[in-house]
């Protein structure tokens, strides 16, 4: 099978994602990959070391930012002409979206958020979660080129070959006047991405809790509440900083303004599956299980031992969150040897 | 400023969904206007109250979808379109997008069209985007901030790495994700004008395209497999020794 792939990337880091789509593509045949940006011909080296047999680099200043109308005219006419069997993104913000406006301009369907696939005769049969992962659902695509995007550590990532290379064709970008300019960036208050993450701790509404705190004189009743939650998640995060983690939030503690909602996870934040996930003083709402079920190892600390996210934690702790989650930090810590 | 909102009747997300003798059902939990679909006839009822303008809602179903659409009316939209035909049945997004995007121009003169980032059934979050692309408006997804300058519009987008800073000219389609802000409650003078407010149907024949062929099809519809675990509770001992057994539990795993 002809397969491409479009390597996600914001100023040169690619999303990881992209080069486990890579190695999907490589179990179904030949690997063309998609490298558009401006000063990116690193990246199109690095796609070949995770398995690329061809990048189609797109390098110019006027895909210096990512612009939907920009990348899919360029890639809707590469498609056009070299007509591939398959196109696969990772679903990130822009792989999914380029994803759907490709398909308009190409007159094909899209298959999103895939988390299996096989392969029979040229056809792709997935599977991929619905209603937030309360059910799974397979699709087909009758039309061609049949285009997925890929969930994100729901594939294995293809191992580095330092060196190996490939054909490098440099394309050009679609000329054109596109109706949007980017004017710039805010970053993210640093930490690692949750839904890249291995190991995420994240904390509920019980993080509030803690009777031992005084809040600041001079502070209402809902200041006060934030403050105390704000403490708590102090906690999540030291924790979370050892082990290199993210860290995620229940609505419930969104809701409260405890925590920013980039931070949400569950069916109205972001799905993850991490290999560890510690939730901390989150009972588990089945919108908060539903973002996180498919977690590896699941780790739930919480005092009432009655909880729901008990039925799918592999460990437990009932117990005081404030006093297990700074020993927590502690030991690991130790273990580490950090 | 004209103004749409396309809106979508999903189950509610506290549902339990399971899979029945091959039928999805959520059991008597109630269908309620996509909760995303709540942030977007937030941002478009803000931009009509700094602007000026109407909004109109729209949606695709049948009569049941018509409480999406009286959500949206209780809220403050002016008025609501259900599109309805026996054809638009198991839609996929791009069908969708063209259905929507000729119910957009057959309103005709739109400046600004809302979608919430996702339905929260699909989960596929394309449909914004696709439909922008029908009409060849820009594609302002994922929006948080959205400010309008005469013709042109000024959004902050999510994306991985933080916020992406864009500008465009209008028409264009906006999604819009949940730190756009708190959307209103419907107020006790909109439900009863909601109550009362008469929701013309759009066939295809009326919107003058032909039935929209859908090519992604659902062979099967799953339960996810169950998870096989029963929960070790770590206990006895001083927070500090519960927290070294645990550490040593979770190494043990071998996947930190």
């Amino acid at each position: 099978m002809n397969t491409w792939v479009y390597v996600d990337h914001f100023k040169g880091t690619a999303l990881p994602a992209s080069w486990e789509a890579i190695g999907v593509g490589k179990t179904l045949g030949t690997v063309k990959a998609l490298v558009f940006g401006s000063g990116v011909e690193a990246l199109a080296k690095t796609a070949f070391e995770y398995g690329a047999d061809e990048v189609l680099l797109a390098d110019d200043p006027a895909l210096a930012d990512y612009r939907a109308e920009a990348f899919a005219a360029t890639l809707g006419k590469l498609a056009a002409d070299g007509a591939p069997d398959l196109l696969l993104f990772p679903t990130t913000t822009r792989g999914r979206e380029l994803a759907g406006m490709t398909a308009i301009d190409l007159k094909t369907g899209v298959m999103v958020d895939v988390i299996a696939l096989e392969a029979a005769d040229g056809k792709i049969t997935v599977t991929r979660p619905i209603y937030a992962g309360k059910l799974l659902t397979k699709e087909t695509c009758s039309s061609k080129p049949q285009i997925i995007t890929l969930r994100g550590r729901a594939f294995p990532k293809p191992a580095q070959q330092a060196g190996k290379s490939g054909t490098l064709t440099k394309v050009s970008a679609a000329a054109g006047d596109f109706p949007t300019k980017v004017e710039g960036y805010t970053t993210a208050e640093g930490g690692v991405s949750l839904t890249d993450a291995g190991v995420i701790v994240a904390g509920g509404r019980g993080v509030s809790n803690n009777p031992a705190l005084t809040p600041p004189a001079g502070l209402d009743e809902k200041q006060a509440e934030v403050w105390r939650a704000q403490q708590g998640f102090a906690l999540v995060k030291d924790l979370a900083a050892v082990l290199g983690a993210a860290v995620g939030a229940s609505r419930a503690a969104v809701d409260a303004g405890y925590i920013p909602y980039p931070n949400q996870v569950g069916q109205t934040g972001k799905v993850v599956s991490p290999d560890v996930y510690i939730a901390c003083g989150i009972s588990g709402a089945i919108q908060h299980l539903a973002g996180m079920r498919t977690s590896k190892v699941i780790v739930a600390i919480n005092k009432d031992a009655e909880a729901p996210i008990f039925k799918l934690a592999r460990y437990g702790v009932v117990g005081d969150l404030f006093q297990i989650l700074p020993a927590l930090s502690a030991a690991f810590k130790k273990k580490l040897g950090k | 400023m004209k103004i749409v909102v396309c809106v979508k009747q999903v189950p509610d997300s506290a549902a339990k969904v399971v899979v029945e003798n091959g039928k999805v059902s959520w059991g008597d939990a109630p269908l309620v206007i996509n909760p995303w679909d709540e942030y977007a006839v937030e941002a478009a009822l803000r931009q009509k109250e700094a602007l000026g303008g109407s909004v109109t809602a729209i949606t695709i179903g049948g009569e049941g979808s018509k409480d999406a659409l009286k959500h949206a009316l209780a809220m403050g939209a002016d008025d609501a379109i259900l599109i309805s035909d026996p054809a638009l049945v198991n839609m996929d997004t791009q069908a969708t997008a063209q259905v929507l995007a000729a119910a957009i121009q057959k309103i005709g003169g739109v400046d600004m069209a809302f979608f919430g980032r996702q339905a929260l059934d699909g989960d596929a979050g394309l449909v914004p985007a696709q439909t922008a692309r029908l009409l060849g408006w820009p594609a302002l997804t994922l929006s948080s901030v959205i400010k309008v300058d005469g013709g042109s519009v000024k959004v902050e987008r999510g994306i991985e790495e933080g916020r992406q800073i864009v500008t465009a000219k209008l028409p264009a389609v906006f999604s819009l994700t949940k730190d756009f802000g708190e959307p209103r409650y419907p107020s006790f003078m909109g439900i009863r004008k909601a109550s009362r407010a008469a929701i013309p149907t759009w066939s295809l024949a009326e919107l003058g395209i032909p039935a929209p062929v859908s090519v992604i099809a659902w062979p099967e519809i799953m339960n996810p497999p169950s998870r096989e675990v029963t929960c070790e509770v770590i206990s006895g001992g001083s927070p500090q020794e519960i927290a070294e057994a645990l550490a040593d539990k979770i190494l043990a795993e071998k996947v930190l």
